[in-house]
C-alpha cells in the first residue's frame, strides 16, 4: 500500500480498530461473567439437561477470549468470526453450533463496522441462525425465548423509535430478562429438556440464561466505551410510532402511566 | 470399575491411533483432528459418504470406512458429538468433486454440528446433502420431543449409500437410496446391564440383578420399560413385536435383519436371539434375505441386544449384497 493510500484510509482504519477493540473487550467481559456464573448455569442444566452447560460455556468463552486477544488486527467482523469458530470447536454439544456457528454467520454483518444499523442486522441474523439450527421458535423453552424479545425490541427501538443505540440495547437486555423468566412456567419443546415433558415446567432454561448474561455484558462494555451510564429502561413501556396524532397521545399516556409507579416507589 | 484405559481424556485419541496402526493401508487420520478417512480419499468423481458421532459405539463409525461404504468418519468424545469444525474438515477431505452425502444419526448435537459444517462447506463451494437416520422405535416421535434416535439401522444406510456411490451413481441417486433405507428400517434395543463410561467409571444407570431395561438407547438413555428378567425368546418377541408394529409389513415381504450386540454380549446369546427372530418372522410369512449377527453399533461394555429389521426390494438387496471391504464389515 502506498503512503498516500495509507494516510487516506487511516481514519477508517482507526474507527475499525476502535470498534474491534470494543468487541474484544465485550468478549473478555462475557468470558469473565460466564466463568463467574459457571456453577449457576450447571445447576440450572442439572435440573433439566446433562449438567454440562456451565463447564462447556466457561471453557469455550475463555478460549474465545484468548483467541480474540491474539488477533493482530481486530476488526469487528474478524473478532466475531474468530470467537464463533473457537466456540464451535471448544464448546461442543448443541451449544457450539448455536452460540458459535450463529456468531460466525452473523459476524459477516459487521463488515462495515459497528453502527446501529449493522448491529440490528447482526442481531437479526444471529436470531435467525439460532432458530434454524435449533429448529426452535419462541415459546419452546429455549434460548430463543431470551433472544427473540431482545432482538425485536432492539430493532424497533433503533428503527422505529429512533432511540440512541445504548438505550436501545438497554431495552433489549430488559426484554431478554423477561424472556428468561418466561421459560420457567412453560413446557420445553426443544432441547434436552423436551424429553422431560411436563416435568420441564417450573425450570429456567440454561441457554436462555447464558444468552441474557452475554447481552448484559455487551451492554456494560458498550456503556463503558461510550463513557455513559447504563440507561434505566423498561421494555414493557413501548414508544408508540408517531404515525398519527392519536397514537402520539397514547404514547404520552403510556409514558405518564409508567411514571406513576416509579414516582410511588 | 476396572477399565483397560490410561487416562479417560486420552481414550479416543489413543483408540484412533490404534485403529490406523491396525489398518494403515485402509485408514488415514487427518492431522490434529479426530477424523479418519480412507487412505486414498478423496476419490475423484465418486460421491463421498461421511458420517460421525460420539465414540464408544465401535466399530461404529470408522470401522465402516472403506470400499463400498464410508469415505470418512469423525469421532467425538465418548457419547458426545464431534464439533462442527471437525465435520467441516471431514467433508472437505472426502469431496471428490461429485458431492458429499452426510449420514447423520438423529441426536441434537450431531444434527446441529453437522448442519453448521454443511453450511460452512457450502459457503466454500462444496455440494453437500444429508440424510438423518431415526430408526429407534422406542422413542416417541412427536412435536414435543426431538424425535426418534438413530441407532443400528444406520449401518444399513452406510451400506446402501456406499454401494450406490461405489457403482458411480450421482449425489441425488445416492441420497435417494439412503432415504429409502431410512424409510424401511426399524430397530429396538434392550439392556441387561448399564454401560460404564471411562469418564465416570461407574454404571450410568442402576439396574437390579433381576431387572432388564427395554427400549434402551445407545448411550444408556432410559428405555421404555423396566421389567423382571426374561428369557432370550421372550426378549426377542418383545423387540421384534415393537419393530414389526412400526414397519407394518405385508406377508410375503423380504427383510434383512441385524441382531446387534451392545458391546458386552456373548456371541452365543446373539445367535440364540437370531434363532427366535427367524422363527417369528417365518410365522408372519416374512422371508429373511440376509441375517447379520454381531457387534455393529455398541454402547461400550453394555450387555444387551438390539434387533433391526429392514424391508428390502430388488434394489436394496443388490446394494446390501454388493462387495465391501472395511475393517468391520467385508462382503465379497
Amino acid at each position: 500500500m502506498s503512503e498516500e493510500n495509507e494516510r487516506a484510509s487511516d481514519e477508517h482504519a482507526d474507527d475499525e480498530r476502535e470498534d474491534g477493540e470494543a468487541v474484544v473487550a465485550a468478549v473478555e467481559a462475557v468470558a469473565e461473567r460466564i466463568e463467574a456464573e459457571r456453577d449457576h448455569l450447571t445447576d440450572l442444566d442439572s435440573a433439566i439437561g446433562d449438567a454440562d452447560h456451565g463447564g462447556n460455556m466457561a471453557r469455550g468463552w475463555a478460549k474465545a477470549a484468548d483467541a480474540a486477544r491474539d488477533l493482530e488486527d481486530p476488526n469487528p467482523e474478524t473478532v466475531a468470526k474468530t470467537v464463533g469458530k473457537t466456540l464451535m470447536s471448544e464448546v461442543g454439544g448443541a451449544s457450539g453450533p448455536l452460540f458459535g456457528g450463529s456468531l460466525v454467520f452473523a459476524g459477516a454483518e459487521l463488515a462495515d463496522g459497528v453502527t446501529a444499523e449493522t448491529a440490528v442486522a447482526f442481531a437479526e441474523t444471529y436470531l435467525e441462525k439460532v432458530e434454524d439450527r435449533g429448529d426452535a421458535r419462541i415459546g419452546d423453552g429455549t434460548m430463543v425465548d431470551a433472544l427473540t424479545p431482545a432482538v425485536h425490541t432492539f430493532k424497533k427501538s433503533v428503527e422505529v423509535d429512533d432511540l440512541d443505540p445504548l438505550e436501545a440495547l438497554a431495552k433489549a437486555v430488559d426484554a431478554a430478562e423477561r424472556g428468561v423468566a418466561f421459560t420457567v412456567p412453560i413446557r420445553a419443546r426443544k432441547g434436552r429438556a423436551s424429553y422431560l415433558g411436563w416435568r420441564s415446567v417450573g425450570h429456567q432454561d440454561p441457554g436462555a440464561t447464558s444468552t441474557l448474561f452475554l447481552l448484559e455484558e455487551v451492554l456494560e462494555v458498550a456503556a463503558d466505551r461510550l463513557d455513559a451510564e447504563v440507561p434505566e429502561t423498561d421494555a414493557s413501556s413501548p414508544t408508540i410510532p408517531d404515525d398519527t396524532e392519536a397514537e402520539d397521545a397514547e404514547a404520552d399516556e403510556a409514558g405518564s402511566d409508567d411514571a406513576t409507579p416509579e414516582g410511588a416507589e | 470399575m476396572k477399565k483397560l484405559i490410561n487416562d479417560p481424556d486420552d481414550v479416543v485419541d489413543e483408540m484412533l491411533d490404534g485403529m490406523t496402526a491396525a489398518h494403515p493401508d485402509r485408514l488415514r487420520r487427518l492431522p490434529d483432528t479426530q477424523v479418519l478417512v480412507r487412505e486414498d480419499a478423496p476419490l475423484d468423481g465418486k460421491v463421498g459418504i461421511v458420517t460421525g458421532g460420539g465414540s464408544g459405539h465401535e466399530p461404529t463409525h470408522a470401522g465402516y470406512v472403506g470400499d463400498g461404504m464410508l469415505d470418512g468418519a469423525a469421532a467425538g468424545g465418548v457419547f458426545s458429538s464431534p464439533t462442527a469444525d471437525e465435520f467441516e474438515e471431514l467433508i472437505a477431505a472426502c469431496d471428490g468433486d461429485a458431492g458429499v452425502l452426510c449420514v447423520i444419526k438423529n441426536y441434537e448435537g450431531d444434527v446441529m454440528n453437522f448442519e453448521t459444517a454443511i453450511e460452512l462447506a457450502e459457503m466454500e463451494g462444496a455440494t453437500v446433502e444429508s440424510v438423518v437416520v431415526d430408526d429407534d422405535v422406542a422413542v416417541e416421535d412427536s412435536l414435543y420431543t426431538s424425535g426418534r434416535r438413530g441407532v443400528c439401522g444406520t449401518i444399513l444406510v452406510h451400506k446402501a449409500a456406499g454401494a450406490k456411490a461405489a457403482a458411480g451413481a450421482d449425489l441425488p441417486e445416492v441420497k435417494r437410496v439412503a432415504e429409502k433405507t431410512v424409510d424401511n428400517v426399524a430397530t429396538m434395543g434392550m439392556a441387561l446391564t448399564s454401560c460404564v463410561t471411562p469418564e465416570k467409571g461407574e454404571p450410568t444407570f442402576d439396574l437390579g440383578d433381576d431387572e432388564i431395561e427395554l427400549g434402551i438407547g445407545i448411550h444408556g438413555e432410559p428405555g421404555t420399560e423396566r421389567t423382571d428378567v426374561m428369557s432370550a425368546d421372550e426378549v426377542t418377541e418383545e423387540l421384534t413385536e415393537a419393530v414389526l408394529e412400526d414397519l407394518e409389513l405385508e406377508p410375503g415381504r423380504e427383510v434383512v435383519t441385524i441382531v446387534n450386540g451392545m458391546g458386552g454380549t456373548p456371541q452365543m446369546e446373539l445367535f440364540v436371539v437370531n434363532r427366535r427372530l427367524r422363527e417369528l418372522l417365518g410365522e408372519r410369512d416374512l422371508s429373511v434375505h440376509d441375517a447379520w449377527v454381531g457387534d455393529y453399533m455398541t454402547s461400550l461394555d453394555m450387555a444387551g441386544v438390539s434387533i433391526t429389521v429392514c424391508a428390502v426390494d430388488d434394489e436394496l438387496k443388490e446394494l446390501f449384497d454388493a462387495t465391501t471391504d472395511t475393517p468391520a464389515l467385508t462382503v465379497s
